[in-house]
């Protein structure tokens, strides 16, 4: 069914992030209950490919877990002429989980950059028990791990060691068997492990993620999730339902699938 | 219809004759069609025409006037009929995005000298390097972030490490079966114990890969006690048992094709079934056993889901079974989602899909040969 069929429908399709799948769901679902008229598609695949989806227009509203990359804003300008629009939809605080057994409570940035760097291998240099470090992390193709790299990392190479799991559910999964294991994810799926508080700096105040330490920015490991639309195929329908998701009723059901809200200051 | 032969006496199998032959050769066509397809796109990182530095050169949009057309088209990869299509406001808004990109380069990075080395040159990609912050040179796959590293020797490493242990696994449970079901078992027991085997293909891989990271992969470190819950000894098992129905299928059907007179002159000579068993059909039937281990072979180097799921997937370059490891197919499964359309990374997945194929074109030629020369030598013995 081309774009006119869509549109004559009233049918909106919502293509990309892994992350952001789940609360796109939600989304969609409270907003056509109250919207008989209008009926939303939500699939996942990945940042990347939702953005290879905007472009080529087979898609209406793109989620991503990160910004777009300069490449691939030069791609779809190519094609579109035209910018696309970039709305912020809600808050992530990347958590920092390990096994329920180990005695580590907090970490600073420092040190969470040279575990997953491969300075610190041993659990014995963090005030822990005498064992190996076994570090989890995200496949490369999830904006998470794009995101963990580039702020705690500084931009700096994984351990080669570092094993790399398909989604935060393996990863906490693989964190609960694993004494000496640690791994990290969204904000949404902290259970069965433990998660650490984070400070800023060695021997900082260490900070739990939740709602307000997000907010205030005091967490240091939170980021912005996304929505892009193509300028030149908007329509009043997607426009109005971006607008009900950056509304009250939209950010209530981001705070139900674990996520922040979006502070109330931005517009 | 006498003597009239040929299709000028029965149309109809004229006609479903050619019809076979069309289905054959679109077979045939398709498998070029799709490796002209993935090489095309591998192809301009075999031609050395992709720079993947980190830092390249920035025209400034201000001066988007006094750049010459043609410059100007080059640098914004455009071709002839898009760029004559574009208003300057569009080559504007694609000047600042490239601006843009060059201003998110964290400052430390823009002085690194890694920041200007191209990734993508075939030496980053087969030799070591020592990259900032390294402490001597190494094998780095490590594709998304600020410098994106290229380099395939541990997923090569890795592939082959995974594929040789499932083999490891797969070969002397499935030849040890094939003999027993097709020379030892008693028939009522075989006509049960063959379709059972055979039952294994059908079990999804997706299957055999949860089974090795839930259940396998806990068993195994609880006995061995090495660090790494999942690693190539766990995906090695979990390739074996999706190669085990191939390799057995193959090899008891051409150890059931061996005369039976070969072994029935055996018995009669005194030899006891196991000995016929050894000496006699397993070596007849080794042309067949040679191409159910390339068979296998094949199997596990291609095989995603197992060891996407059960090795750790990490990029280390080692040797060891117990440690993590990464192998070609599942790093184009994980990370072709992610990739940017055209862009370095993209084309590096097109490039170990290509690698895998000639990888497997090769194992399969020298395979070939191997068989052949046994047939030789066996109907020279006959």
């Amino acid at each position: 069914m081309g774009l006119l069929g869509r549109l004559l429908a009233g049918e909106i399709t919502v293509k990309g992030s892994d992350t952001l799948v789940v609360l796109a769901q939600r989304w969609a679902e409270t907003y056509m209950a109250g919207h008989p008229g209008t009926r939303i598609q939500v699939t996942g695949g990945g940042t990347g490919t939702g953005f290879a989806a905007l472009q080529n227009q087979t898609t209406d509203i793109c989620t991503a877990s990160r910004r777009m990359k300069a490449r691939e804003l030069e791609t779809c300008i190519r094609t579109f002429r035209k910018r696309p629009a970039e709305h912020a939809v809600a808050m992530d605080g990347l958590s920092v989980y390990v096994n329920p057994s180990n005695p580590v409570r907090e970490l600073s940035l420092e040190d969470l950059r040279e575990v997953f760097t491969g300075r610190i291998t041993n659990w014995r240099d963090l005030g822990g028990a005498d064992a190996p470090i076994t570090l989890y992390s995200r496949e490369s193709s999830s904006g998470t791990y794009e995101f963990f790299k580039d702020r705690v990392l500084s931009g700096r190479d994984f351990a080669p060691t570092t094993q790399t799991l398909q989604g935060t559910a393996q990863v906490i999964q693989a964190v609960g068997q694993d004494r000496q294991g640690i791994g990290y994810g969204g904000a949404a799926y902290g259970s069965g492990t433990k998660t650490l508080g984070i400070a800023r700096t060695r021997g900082g105040m260490a900070v739990e993620p939740n709602e307000k330490t997000v907010h205030s920015g005091e967490y240091p490991v939170s980021r912005y999730l996304y929505c892009y639309v193509n300028p030149s195929t908007d329509r009043p329908e997607i426009t109005d339902f971006l607008g009900w998701i950056r509304g009250p009723e939209g950010q209530s059901l981001v705070r139900d699938v674990g996520y922040y809200p979006l502070p109330v200051r931005r517009d | 219809m006498g003597l009239r032969r040929g299709h000028r006496a029965r149309p109809g199998e004229w006609i479903i004759e050619k019809l076979i032959q069309a289905v054959g050769l679109s077979t045939i066509g398709l498998m070029v069609l799709i490796l002209v397809f993935v090489g095309r796109e591998a192809l301009p990182v075999l031609m050395g025409r992709i720079n993947t530095a980190l830092v390249q050169p920035i025209l400034p949009s201000k001066e988007i006037d006094s750049i010459p057309r043609d410059a100007l088209r080059s640098y914004l990869e455009l071709s002839r009929s898009q760029f004559e299509g574009m208003d300057r406001e569009t080559l504007m808004a694609m000047m600042e995005a490239r601006e843009e990109g060059f201003r998110d380069i964290p400052e430390s990075f823009r002085a690194d000298p890694d920041a200007t080395v191209n990734t993508a040159d075939w030496r980053r990609l087969l030799l070591p390097r020592q990259w900032t912050g390294y402490s001597r040179p190494e094998f780095v796959w490590q594709p998304v972030g600020t410098i994106h590293k290229y380099n395939l020797v541990p997923l090569l490493v890795g592939s082959l490490k995974v594929t040789l242990m499932g083999l490891l696994f797969a070969v002397p449970l499935s030849l040890g079966a094939a003999l027993y079901v097709s020379q030892l078992a008693p028939v009522r027991f075989r006509e049960w114990i063959k379709p059972m085997i055979e039952l294994l293909a059908g079990i999804p891989s997706v299957v055999l890969g949860v089974f090795c990271l839930l259940v396998l992969s806990g068993v195994l470190q609880s006995f061995f006690g090495y660090q790494f819950r999942l690693n190539a000894l766990v995906a090695g098992i979990g390739l074996g048992l999706t190669a085990v129905p191939l390799i057995f299928t193959i090899a008891e059907d051409s150890f059931t094709s061996v005369p039976r007179g070969y072994v029935q002159a055996s018995l009669s000579l005194g030899a006891s079934p196991w000995q016929a068993a050894w000496q006699i059909v397993l070596p007849s039937a080794m042309p067949g056993v040679v191409a159910a281990m390339i068979l296998g072979f094949g199997r596990c180097l291609g095989e995603t889901m197992v060891v996407l799921m059960a090795s750790g997937n990490a990029s280390m370059l080692s040797w060891s079974l117990f440690d993590s490891t990464r192998s070609m197919t599942a790093t184009i499964a994980a990370e072709m989602a992610e990739a940017v359309s055209g862009g370095g990374h993209y084309r590096m997945l097109f490039l170990l899909g290509t690698l895998l194929f000639a990888i497997s074109f090769v194992t399969h030629l020298i395979g070939d040969q191997i068989v052949r020369r046994l047939r030789r030598r066996l109907g020279g013995m006959a």
